[in-house]
């Protein structure tokens, strides 16, 4: 916590909180209809904190929305209704599984849940009339994200267009929109996964207990650790076994690898990110492997 | 831990992504399966070496063209500082991209090709690092490993850039004889070139001093946000959450509310759930007042007697960042710290060559990555300083009403 300054020194996780909390503040004074996208990740955990801070002693005065794949992890979701109750905000659920009974979006049996999530999500966008949507998108994450604006202006099909950014300059925010369009907001652009760890360890908050290392069965497909679940059986030649592990990543549970872990405290977690070798995406979600440029082509669709 | 913020310039090949692959290569800050698909790449396009350059370039057509478009950001950490990089494309067409790249730097990096010299684009960038008020300038003088490591080439460039300097306003001047490719002086010292006595490159970014380039002097606290909880238990809080933009604001302070000039004192500063004594650059806080005056979003705290006087007219230098050309009579969307408003364009007093710092007075309009000195009248008074003592009060973005898109930015010469 920031206590008495001699120096008049920020660290650089102070100097990181104190940017994401002008941005949050920004947008609520400027949006008519700000949202924030909650997925109960590590990344979305930290965005609810820093809205806490930015508006205390108030209430966070906009609702979370989260998309609900159907193959959430139940840890993930117990740790999301931990957090809605304690901060008194409203939960808005778009379910993938009634848009796809509603016709929003179509499930050819080929397509991944992390891919209808995409419709999903526009759709309840649409439906809240939400102009504003805070989204824990970080730019260290992946080349594409590393070009994105902290403000990022989606057009009315909510398509991101690279080529066509507004600049951003200083901390002096562009959110002018035309009917039908919204804004992206990423409060957290600037953390790295790192930051995000001695953030959360700092500040002593709760995040879903998959990250921390627990026994767990799974089993090996494209060289990535798959939870056994009704959702994703094991095909044949794949042989489902107990192992010690953690997941470094949240998201639909059928893609979601986790890593042979014995780390069971934040401390523990940041010696192993820190001298991790292989990228939290590229080692544990199967959806960003696809082709180099997966995710750039993800988010030009609307992709968080 | 603390944090620097630093940007990079370089014409098309002078081995800017290079030498960001580099840092991040050599600080550990780039992970194998980000090396491994950039190792495959480079061996399919049949390079004789590892591109470093395709571990930055994010966008598809980027890699096609094998350009770097827009600013992308980058970081890595040591065990003293941590780092965020603007890496910001060097071709003519995207001078906007330098101005956004330099508007958050703390330290502007220049690349130069040792083989090529100064290059019309070296001086534009190190002018617009100067213009955009970057405390602290390098000039790493690239690819030495190609002109045989030779000391005459490098001061024959030292020299050359010293001099133009100079006219311009680097308050700090670093250049170092570098070789991206090899990691000659870039994290360890170079065997090559035992004449040169000053740092690493990543020595010099972990220890430059970038404490005492912010103002602690003004205190300038522009209103973001008005808290008021409307709960039993905080029933009469009100708070005023802003991010502190000059100076130090301390509990019991006398303040001024402009434009109103209602005064009032510092009855708390609030941190969370914390009360602290006083709050600096660049904190985000929420600041209550003993009075009952009427404060709202736009509005600033400041000292009793030392304040900026509002003001309509504005004198500002302005890059043009769109290709439709900004001319004189034009209204304009402004915002300015927390505070919007419009802007008319009463004149457009010269446009500014960034390769010969030649002032034209006979310019009717800026254009596309155009730099001028302009004067504005606002619809609202701004509470703003010149840009050369406050980054944050001293600068403001114009927006096109009719598009919504940000068309130019600007920095505050004086107001009246």
């Amino acid at each position: 916590m920031t206590q008495t300054h001699v120096d008049y020194q920020l660290s650089q996780l102070d100097q990181l909180e104190a940017e994401s909390i002008h941005i949050f503040r920004e947008v609520a004074a400027e949006f008519e209809r700000p949202v924030l996208m909650f997925s109960g990740g590590k990344d979305s955990i930290v965005m609810m904190r820093l809205a806490e801070k930015a508006f205390y002693p108030a209430k966070i005065p906009f609702p979370v929305l989260q998309v609900d794949t159907g193959y959430d992890f139940p840890e993930v979701l117990a740790t999301r209704d931990n957090w809605v109750n304690r901060l008194g905000v409203r939960l808005i659920v778009a379910s993938v599984e009634e848009a796809i009974k509603n016709g929003v979006v179509v499930d050819d049996g080929k397509t991944s849940r992390n891919r209808l999530q995409i419709g999903t999500l526009l759709n309840a966008l649409e439906e809240g009339s939400f102009t504003a949507a805070f989204g824990g998108g970080r730019r260290d994450e992946e080349k594409a994200r590393a070009k994105e604006r902290v403000y990022s202006h989606r057009d009315e099909f909510g398509q991101w267009d690279p080529k066509n950014q507004r600049p951003e300059l200083w901390s002096l925010y562009n959110g002018r929109l035309h009917e039908g369009e919204h804004m992206r907001i990423f409060p957290i652009s600037n953390w790295t996964e790192l930051d995000i760890w001695h953030y959360i360890g700092r500040e002593g908050i709760e995040i879903p207990s998959i990250y921390f290392s627990h026994q767990r069965r799974v089993f090996e497909r494209d060289g990535m650790l798959l939870t056994e679940s009704e959702f994703n059986p094991c095909r044949p030649g794949e042989e489902a076994r107990e192992r010690t592990v953690r997941f470094r990543t949240v998201g639909d549970l059928t893609l979601t690898g986790c890593v042979e872990s014995t780390a069971s405290t934040i401390d523990e977690i940041i010696d192993e990110v820190a001298i991790a070798r292989v990228t939290e995406r590229g080692a544990t979600r199967g959806d960003d492997r696809f082709s180099e440029a997966a995710m750039e082509d993800r988010k030009k669709e609307g992709y968080f | 831990m603390d944090l620097l913020r630093f940007a990079t310039a370089g014409s098309v090949d002078d081995g800017k992504s290079t030498l960001i692959g580099r840092l991040l290569l050599d600080s550990k800050a780039i992970f194998e399966d980000q090396l491994e698909a950039v190792e495959a790449t480079s061996e399919a396009k049949g390079y004789d070496y590892t591109d470093l350059a395709l571990l930055t370039d994010g966008l598809r057509s980027e890699r096609e063209q094998g350009i770097t478009i827009d600013v992308a950001y980058r970081y890595f950490a040591t065990p003293t500082r941590k780092f965020i990089i603007a890496d910001t494309p060097g071709h003519v067409q995207y001078t906007r991209n330098m101005v956004t790249g330099a508007s958050t730097a703390d330290l502007g990096l220049v690349l130069v090709d040792a083989r090529q010299g100064l290059t019309e684009q070296s001086r534009r960038h190190a002018v617009i690092i100067s213009l955009l008020r970057v405390p602290h300038l390098v000039l790493a003088v690239n690819k030495m490993d190609l002109v045989e490591f030779d000391q005459a080439v490098f001061d024959k460039i030292h020299a050359e850039f010293t001099q133009f300097a100079t006219k311009l306003n680097i308050p700090d001047l670093e250049v170092i004889p570098i070789s991206a490719l090899q990691g000659d002086n870039v994290v360890t010292r170079s065997e090559n070139m035992p004449w040169y006595q000053g740092p690493t490159l990543m020595h010099h970014l972990e220890h430059v001093h970038v404490a005492s380039d912010r103002d602690l002097i003004d205190a300038r606290f522009p209103v973001q946000y008005v808290v008021r909880p409307k709960s039993d238990e905080f029933h009469d809080y009100r708070g005023y959450g802003g991010q502190i933009a000059g100076g130090v604001l301390k509990k019991g302070d006398e303040v001024v509310v402009l434009p109103s000039g209602m005064t009032s004192t510092i009855e708390g500063i609030d941190l969370f759930d914390q009360e602290i004594d006083q709050a600096f650059p660049p904190m985000s806080v929420t600041v209550r007042l003993a009075d009952d005056v009427d404060v709202s979003r736009g509005d600033m705290i400041a000292r009793v007697k030392n304040a900026p006087t509002p003001s309509q007219d504005i004198d500002a230098m302005i890059c043009w960042m769109t290709s439709e050309p900004l001319r004189p009579k034009q209204k304009l969307a402004i915002k300015h710290t927390t505070r919007t408003g419009r802007a008319l364009v009463k004149d457009i007093q010269y446009r500014l060559d960034v390769n010969t710092l030649h002032r034209d007075q006979e310019t009717k309009e800026l254009g596309l990555n155009e730099i001028g000195r302009i004067q504005l009248r606002t619809t609202v008074p701004l509470l703003c300083d010149p840009y050369s003592k406050n980054r944050t009060t001293g600068s403001f973005i114009l927006i096109d009403e009719a598009t919504g898109v940000t068309v130019g930015a600007g920095m505050i010469n004086s107001s009246s």
